[in-house]
């Protein structure tokens, strides 16, 4: 008797995340629907301008994921190489001891608060930019890009860490054994072998950069256009719905809306990016027995 | 106490000679004192029950034990009148002239053919490529199985031929000496033929060194034995002689089935 109530009260609390994820769902798709009564989804999609506040209306969406696109890239090319380079460090070349103290230091990285980094971005990065390109507009993309890849690093060096650790020592000593270094062994063994685990970390924590909001609220400019210029202000879709969110929208307009279209669309593609990692980590655990 | 094993090498040239050496890992010494002449162009096996050192023995002889952190060496293990340990030797080129094949088959998961071409790839072989990863295939007896699937996954051949394919891709290398850690442990009985048909066959070009606890195998295939026990080298000298007069009444014991 205890024991079923035991079991049901547990149940709730698993059912109760389910719900509320669904219910998100529910009130982001019946508000998204509301908005696209009102505005063309071929509008929406291909439109080049964004300005649901102005005066004249244009919901065309294009600026925004250029925006978050212009950011995951920059933060992809910070995070990538430095996350992929320090993963091999610390499953190939770093000690024991030397990896016990490296690896909850960068995990820290991932628990400095996001408006942090935000701040770091705007007085430090921001100048830094500024010293070799003097147009760069005080709100950047590119601050934005770099402190964005420097959060997401642990992401990439922690799970690619895990994937090329467990990649079996076998395959290392017969490496060995033939006569290859440690790179060649590191560079032409381990890392192919669990290159689809190191794949599914980068997409994870692209997919981490394009639903980060506060750090780009703050440096990237609320200046919703169409560009590939990273030295100028732009706005990313999380960005976005920050601004509007903050504001004073009434409920039920044309701009209020937009919060849940937009929203909906970047749940759109973070659910895309995380089912790609799955199947990518899937596809990893038959490479090698 | 150092008992030094004179062998008769019937003439054959030693292709490698440990001194005196003795192995720790931490604490533990796996390997006392321990000196032996490997004769070139034979196969010697290396036997006695499990954790009798044989293992850490081979591994000495191609600086593996290098990547065991902890592992500390002494003694010395002449390589051409070189001594392997000496601080300006590279264990990299070591272990190109020393192959090595393992207990479990390992091979990359690449192709059949990356399998077979990368140690030449690696160290930047300049010639035919397609020749050479074929003439290492035949050499180890598996080109008539795998020629029309050089490019499959190395995971798709059976436990003896990926066994092969990894003795191919040592061969590719050149070696002088090839060593060997229980080869067929994790192979049924046609596999281990083979393999033991393609260890004689090897003989006439690499001197071999294989680490076996299966007695009938090493009596089969070798013609030295080398009995350790407790890290310590018991006796050495003719397979012939290990089995059917030993002096030492431990070797006996061992190799007449009553402990091990």
């Amino acid at each position: 008797m205890k024991e079923r109530a035991i079991g049901w009260a547990l149940f709730a609390c698993a059912g109760l995340s389910t719900l509320v994820t669904a219910g998100i769902v529910c009130i982001l798709l019946r508000e998204t629907l509301g908005f696209f009564s009102e505005v063309s989804i071929v509008e929406y999609l291909t439109g080049t301008e964004w300005t649901p506040q102005f005066g004249e209306k244009h919901f065309g969406v294009l600026p925004l994921a250029a925006g978050s696109l212009l950011i995951a890239t920059g933060a992809a090319i910070v995070a990538v190489p430095i996350g992929l380079l320090t993963a091999i460090y610390m499953s190939e070349y770093a000690r024991h001891r030397t990896r016990s103290v490296l690896k909850p230091t960068l995990e820290l990285l991932a628990g400095v608060p996001t408006v942090v980094y935000g701040y770091f971005a705007l007085t430090f990065i921001t100048p830094l930019i500024r010293q070799f390109f003097p147009e760069t507009d005080i709100f950047n993309a590119a601050s934005a890009a770099v402190v964005v890849g420097i959060m997401i690093i642990p992401t990439v060096s922690s799970l690619s860490e895990d994937a090329l650790r467990a990649v079996p020592q076998a395959l290392r000593e017969g490496a060995f054994g033939l006569g290859a270094t440690k790179l060649e062994v590191s560079l032409r063994v381990v890392v192919p072998a669990a290159l689809s685990g190191i794949v599914a970390s980068f997409i994870l924590a692209i997919s981490r950069a394009v639903g980060e909001t506060m750090a780009v609220s703050i440096a990237a400019g609320n200046l919703a256009q169409l560009t590939a210029n990273p030295l100028k202000s732009i706005q990313t879709m999380t960005a976005y719905v920050v601004q509007v969110s903050l504001g004073d929208t009434p409920q039920g307009t044309i701009v209020y809306q937009t919060l849940f279209a937009v929203a909906f669309t970047l749940f759109l593609i973070t659910l895309a990016m995380n089912i790609l990692s799955q199947w990518v980590m899937r596809r990893f655990r038959e490479v090698y027995e | 106490m150092a008992t030094v094993h004179e062998i008769d090498t019937g003439g054959h040239a030693p292709a490698l000679e440990a001194r005196n050496l003795s192995v720790f890992y931490g604490e533990k010494q796996a390997v006392k004192d321990v000196s032996l002449v490997i004769p070139a162009h034979q196969v010697v096996a290396l036997i006695g029950p499990s954790g009798c050192g044989k293992s850490t023995l081979l591994r000495c002889f191609n600086r593996m034990n290098d990547l065991v952190i902890g592992a500390r060496i002494e003694g010395e293990v002449l390589f051409h009148g070189q001594n392997l340990y000496d601080s300006d030797v590279d264990p990299v080129e070591v272990r190109r002239r020393i192959g090595m094949v393992f207990q479990k088959p390992n091979p990359f998961p690449k192709s059949v053919y990356e399998n077979a071409a990368f140690g030449p790839r690696i160290q930047g072989f300049k010639g035919d490529l397609d020749d050479l990863v074929e003439e290492s295939l035949r050499a180890a007896a598996l080109w008539d199985e795998v020629s029309d699937r050089l490019s499959e996954s190395a995971y798709t051949l059976s436990g003896g031929q990926q066994q092969r394919l990894c003795i191919a891709r040592t061969l590719a290398v050149k070696p002088e000496i090839v060593l060997m850690d229980e080869p067929a442990s994790a192979l049924d009985p046609i596999a281990t033929q083979k393999i033991e048909d393609l260890i004689w066959e090897l003989k006439e070009r690499y001197t071999i060194v294989i680490v076996t606890h299966n007695m009938q195998q090493a009596a089969r295939i070798s013609d030295y034995a080398a009995f350790l026990y407790m890290g310590e080298l018991i006796e050495y000298g003719p397979t012939d002689t290990i089995f059917t007069n030993p002096k030492e009444e431990r070797t006996e014991s061992y190799v007449t089935g009553r402990f091990g």
